[in-house]
């Protein structure tokens, strides 16, 4: 292991002890492959409970790679794999035994382009709640209202949730998939570049979103706009081919990075 | 160098070499106009004669009274009509959940798989393999043991025809279906069926009704297969699908080929009769699929 990737190690032990975060996802010794290629190298990080976590780096560093391995989103396409530990609460993620379904309702994702389904607006909020809770008619309405209201959503919808959710603008289709992943009360919400498809002003108001969903979810979002992570996140790993190679709080990393690497990306040397 | 000679270089070196391109230009343009009048000709010409001949058989009796006695005048081809609607009705209800079940096979489950290249390669050949090969082997599998044409082993013989358009419409409807669809499914902790049926048949179900519409469209007027299965009848129809049942393609060959001007005149009434309802089938197909382009 070389000095880049034992640099967040320490970097985690200072960054504890001053905001008294518990550890909730911690990823240890993560390989993953595409087929023969290496995507991410002996990645070791720690993502707080209730905090917004940026990854950002260069496109091809990995950081989505690492993003769609805590829900084992990547396990769709045979030729992929992960080796290591990502512990959720303790328990590897990584466990073959472990039970998909059950894990993906406890980790929500959020994607670059909007992906509401082809159903009412109601029915793709209530969509996950169906899966695994039998709720009656009434508590069901009501998760999907108090899922829209977290969402920032339900004044623009709560006249038309029987319309198909494909007919709503982007920004607000981005919100209902949003609304659909709160719905199931996970822990953590992982983001995949979510404004990156989406105008300023929704991406504002999904930034908005963000920092009052922190209240309750641990937040992972992997984005290319640097300005975005040092807006809305407490922690920030930059990557780079497939390492990771600076880790810790967002003002240290943007105003005094130790890595010569971190530096030249966020100047915008490179990337 | 200025603006101007820029300008000047530019305009001397597009004047050297537009000429043999313009030409070619042009030759290519022209020929490809003229392949289009040539087939338009011939299309529009054999709509023209089917109108022409069909419209003068055409009264109301085709749909009341069944096909005449051979040499006898009048009569109809109700009988053809409502043998050809129960023919295809079988085939469709017999492919379409065979097609749609095969097709989401390739598309969603044998993505990875070597079975699903080998099935998709068998589907393209059955695709194209000629009618009257499809209607040999229903008559050895059906005709011969059960020693009759019957309805029955019509309705089968067009369901394989119909069967490989319908996977592959299916298959190609779905592969439409952007995976991030599938992955937010997956994310939400919903097991791939959940996946397959709330989302991604959902999502191409303008598409798949389309491919069984034309697979209709394409069964209502297949002949070959007929002629070896359901044959014809033409007595009013029995409601016995274990006999031979009239249909409106065998009809018309039989009918076309005869010397009496009666038959021929109800041939070239039931010809005009399909080729509307096709026309018809395509139109409806067209309708189901714009709304989701236009998504």
């Amino acid at each position: 292991m070389n000095a880049a990737s034992a640099m967040p190690a320490g970097d985690l032990n200072r960054g504890n002890p001053s905001t008294g975060r518990a550890v909730r996802i911690a990823v240890r010794n993560l390989n993953f492959y595409y087929g023969a290629f290496h995507g991410l190298k002996n990645v070791d990080i720690d993502f707080y409970d209730r905090q917004v976590t940026a990854l950002i780096g260069p496109s091809g560093c990995g950081k989505s790679t690492l993003l769609r391995t805590f829900n084992r989103i990547y396990s769709l396409y045979p030729e992929q794999r992960a080796e290591g530990e990502i512990l959720l609460d303790g328990k590897n993620v990584l466990d073959p035994n472990l039970d998909l379904n059950e894990l993906r309702s406890r980790i929500g994702m959020v994607f670059q382009k909007p992906t509401p389904f082809p159903m009412s607006i109601y029915d793709n909020v209530a969509f996950g709640l169906r899966l695994y809770e039998k709720l009656p008619k009434s508590e069901l309405d009501g998760r999907v209202e108090e899922s829209l209201r977290k969402s920032a959503l339900w004044d623009e919808v709560k006249d038309k949730l029987k319309q198909p959710g494909t007919g709503l603008s982007g920004g607000q289709q981005q919100r209902l998939c949003i609304a659909r992943t709160v719905a199931q009360k996970p822990e953590v919400i992982l983001f995949d570049e979510p404004t990156s498809a989406l105008d300023p002003i929704s991406t504002g108001r999904i930034e908005e979103l963000m920092e009052q969903l922190r209240d309750e979810f641990t937040i992972v979002i992997v984005t290319h706009n640097m300005q975005q992570a040092a807006r809305i996140s407490q922690y920030t790993a930059f990557m780079y081919l497939g390492e990771l190679v600076e880790f810790g709080q967002t003002d240290r990393i943007f105003m005094n990075p130790t890595e010569r690497r971190t530096q030249d990306y966020i100047t915008g040397r490179f990337g | 160098m200025d603006a101007a000679n820029t300008l000047a270089t530019l305009q001397t070196r597009e004047s050297r070499v537009r000429p043999g391109r313009r030409i070619a230009d042009r030759l290519l343009k022209v020929s490809c106009l003229m392949a289009t009048v040539v087939g338009a000709i011939v299309l529009g010409s054999i709509l023209l004669m089917l109108i022409i001949q069909g419209v003068r058989g055409f009264s109301p009796n085709l749909f009341t009274q069944p096909t005449p006695g051979p040499g006898s005048e009048g009569g109809g081809i109700a009988n053809a009509i409502l043998g050809s609607l129960i023919l295809t009705t079988i085939g469709i209800v017999v492919a379409t959940p065979i097609g749609v079940m095969a097709g989401t096979y390739l598309a969603e489950y044998g993505r990875h798989s070597k079975l699903a290249d080998v099935i998709r390669f068998l589907n393209d050949i059955l695709l194209s393999a000629p009618s009257i090969l499809i209607g040999l082997f229903v008559y050895t599998l059906m005709v011969r043991p059960m020693g009759t044409y019957s309805g029955w082993a019509g309705g089968v013989a067009l369901a394989i025809i119909a069967v490989p358009v319908i996977v592959r419409t299916t298959e190609d409807m779905l592969r439409l279906v952007p995976g991030t669809l599938r992955e937010a499914g997956a994310a939400l902790g919903a097991p791939p069926s959940i996946v397959i049926t709330s989302v991604t048949w959902r999502a191409a179900s303008a598409g798949i009704v389309t491919g069984i519409i034309l697979a209709l469209a394409r069964i209502a007027g297949e002949t070959a297969p007929l002629l070896f299965t359901a044959l014809n009848n033409n007595s009013w129809f029995s409601s016995d699908l274990m006999g031979g049942v009239a249909n409106l393609p065998v009809m018309i060959y039989q009918f076309a080929l005869s010397p009496y001007p009666n038959w021929q005149g109800l041939a070239w009434a039931g010809a005009l009769l399909i080729t509307g309802t096709i026309l018809a089938l395509s139109i409806v197909a067209r309708l189901v699929i714009k709304p989701q382009r236009a998504r």
